[in-house]
């Protein structure tokens, strides 16, 4: 029997589009040579590099010489932080980011906590939105970057990143961004924006997974990552991943050429099933602000049940989902993201994460309900705090 | 990651429920560990005639929540107050090592119904000792 499957969690990861995989396949078959050798096969690759980076950049808004290619947006945000750190520590150590952070950002953090740097987290109000007024505050004459993440990858929030890039700018300070959830989801253009570093996945919009890519500004201060040959200009060594970074930059393309239509997709989808649920289920809450978000994330929180349980069940009729539950990170804590938009621990634990994709429907959405609503019912009815809860209503 | 007996006893958890006017009931837990347990006991002379839970948890908890209400039921007292989580977690055909801490909640469950019976039956319980099963005091090592 073939298992039905709705799979609605795009922003852990997505399958690579056909036309993708088509422009993928030629580098991983018969134009197999390694960038660096000058004869044909070779040149072959290294011109498919040098036409993916320039597409790259076009529609990021950058030069081509600002793209840097690397193994993952994990390897990107590394690189970002401790290669600004280390490159511009004698201005200072003085590093700040945000609460709500992914953990590729807060654990290179948290390294150079350890080596001696200084960190402020900046907090963010109860929609997950970060005041810039409170930038504004933290920047030292000792702060030497600044980085804070473009869209949440749990709640969806949009951060005002305009706006705090002008602040860290005209204090002087670099101002790097985490775009791994907005980038193939809403535009993002390096220029308007005004920052000087940003990391992207080529997996979160329909690309390979083990791509991703780091935009530097030019003048830049950064050191080196990898150390070795004299790939992407001497700072990131390692025969390129070529298959790879073609498929990346034929993924942002279409991304970028069906952004306005896709993102309707997505808002119409997220829209039926807010509001489906918020109709037919009591004690939810929607996690994350209401418009600055990302238009296929919803994360709710179900009152009184356990977010494992909820995945578990919903998996079991077929949904691929996500929580922020602690039981699902391996640790006894629920998501650093829920409780720093200040939600009790119990509601914490029974959060839900549904993100969409191209392929979604409005009768999955149905269907998502229909299981929601009765999966969410069966747990409450074995939850010892809704019996709590219903005891004293009664009273 | 789970087995399959912890599945099936996550989807078709035995003894769900609350009874009236029972003899002994049990919490354990707390919200911040995100797992609470609370097991009701029908004693009749000194058997475990009826037992019964609900539980706010992950899918072991629920699961070994099931388990150990069903290694109980018909023993005696006595009997079910020997229930240790490394026999919850054998019946279970084990667990995640992240997911221990869930066969000692059901342990302490149990254990906590127990004294609730006990002190309702006039006995001195100050030496029983319940553990809250999360506060990672043991290591949550304990099998």
């Amino acid at each position: 029997m073939e298992r039905k499957l709705i799979y609605v969690d795009h922003a852990a990861t997505t399958y690579i589009k056909p036309e993708v995989l088509g422009a993928m396949q030629p580098y991983l078959t018969e134009l197999f040579g390694n960038p660096s050798s000058i004869y044909y096969l070779g040149r072959e690759s290294k011109k498919a590099i040098d036409e993916a980076r320039s597409q790259t950049a076009y529609f990021l808004g950058a030069h081509p010489q600002e793209i840097y290619f690397t193994g993952s947006g994990t390897e990107a945000d590394n690189w970002a932080i401790k290669g600004v750190a280390y490159a511009n520590r004698k201005k200072g150590k003085h590093i700040i980011t945000s609460a709500i952070e992914h953990h590729a950002v807060l654990e290179p953090v948290e390294f150079l906590r350890k080596e001696g740097f200084e960190v402020t987290y900046l907090p963010v109000d109860e929609n997950g939105l970060i005041n810039p007024a409170e930038l504004e505050k933290a920047i030292r004459p000792d702060t030497t970057l600044v980085s804070i993440m473009y869209a949440n990858n749990e709640i969806g929030t949009i951060q005002p990143i305009k706006e705090l890039a002008e602040i860290a700018r005209k204090k002087g300070v670099i101002f790097h961004t985490d775009a791994v959830q907005a980038i193939g989801n809403i535009s993002v253009n390096v220029k308007d924006l005004g920052i000087d570093l940003l990391s992207m996945s080529a997996h979160k919009f329909y690309g390979p997974k083990g791509i991703g890519c780091l935009y530097v500004r030019k003048g830049v201060k950064l050191d080196g990552f990898m150390h070795g040959g004299a790939q992407e200009r001497k700072k990131r060594a390692g025969t390129e991943n070529v298959s790879g970074i073609v498929g990346m930059a034929a993924a942002l393309k279409m991304a970028y050429e069906n952004l306005d239509e896709y993102n309707e997709h997505l808002k119409k989808l997220s829209k039926r099933l807010i509001e489906k649920v918020f109709d037919r289920i009591p004690y939810v809450r929607l996690n994350g602000d209401r418009d600055n978000r990302l238009p296929g994330n919803v994360n709710f929180s179900f009152e009184f049940i356990e977010g494992e349980s909820l995945l578990l069940m919903l998996d079991m009729k077929g949904i691929q989902a996500s929580s922020g539950s602690a039981c699902t990170s391996g640790s006894l804590d629920p998501s650093h993201v829920l409780l720093a938009i200040g939600l009790p621990h119990e509601i914490a634990h029974g959060s839900l994460r549904i993100t969409f994709g191209e392929k979604n429907t409005e009768e999955e959405v149905d269907y998502i309900v229909d299981c929601i609503e009765e999966t969410v019912e069966k747990l409450r009815q074995m939850s010892p705090l809704y019996e709590d809860f219903i005891r004293k209503n009664k009273s | 990651m789970y087995s399959e007996k912890v599945m099936d006893h996550f989807t078709n958890p035995r003894n769900v429920g609350e009874i009236e006017n029972a003899d002994g009931v049990g919490q354990v837990g707390n919200l911040k560990c995100g797992d609470i347990m609370k097991v009701y006991l029908k004693i009749e002379n000194d058997i475990i005639t009826d037992v019964k839970f609900k539980t706010f948890g992950c899918g072991a908890a629920v699961a070994t929540s099931s388990m150990a209400t069903e290694l109980i039921k018909g023993k005696t007292v006595e009997e079910a107050s020997k229930l240790t989580n490394k026999a919850v977690l054998e019946a279970l055909d084990g667990l995640p090592p992240v997911k221990v801490h869930c066969s000692v909640l059901a342990e302490e469950a149990i254990a906590a119904a127990i004294k609730d019976y006990k002190e309702k039956q006039g006995h001195d319980v100050s030496d029983m000792q319940i553990c809250q099963g999360c506060c990672g005091k043991c290591g949550e090592s304990r099998e």
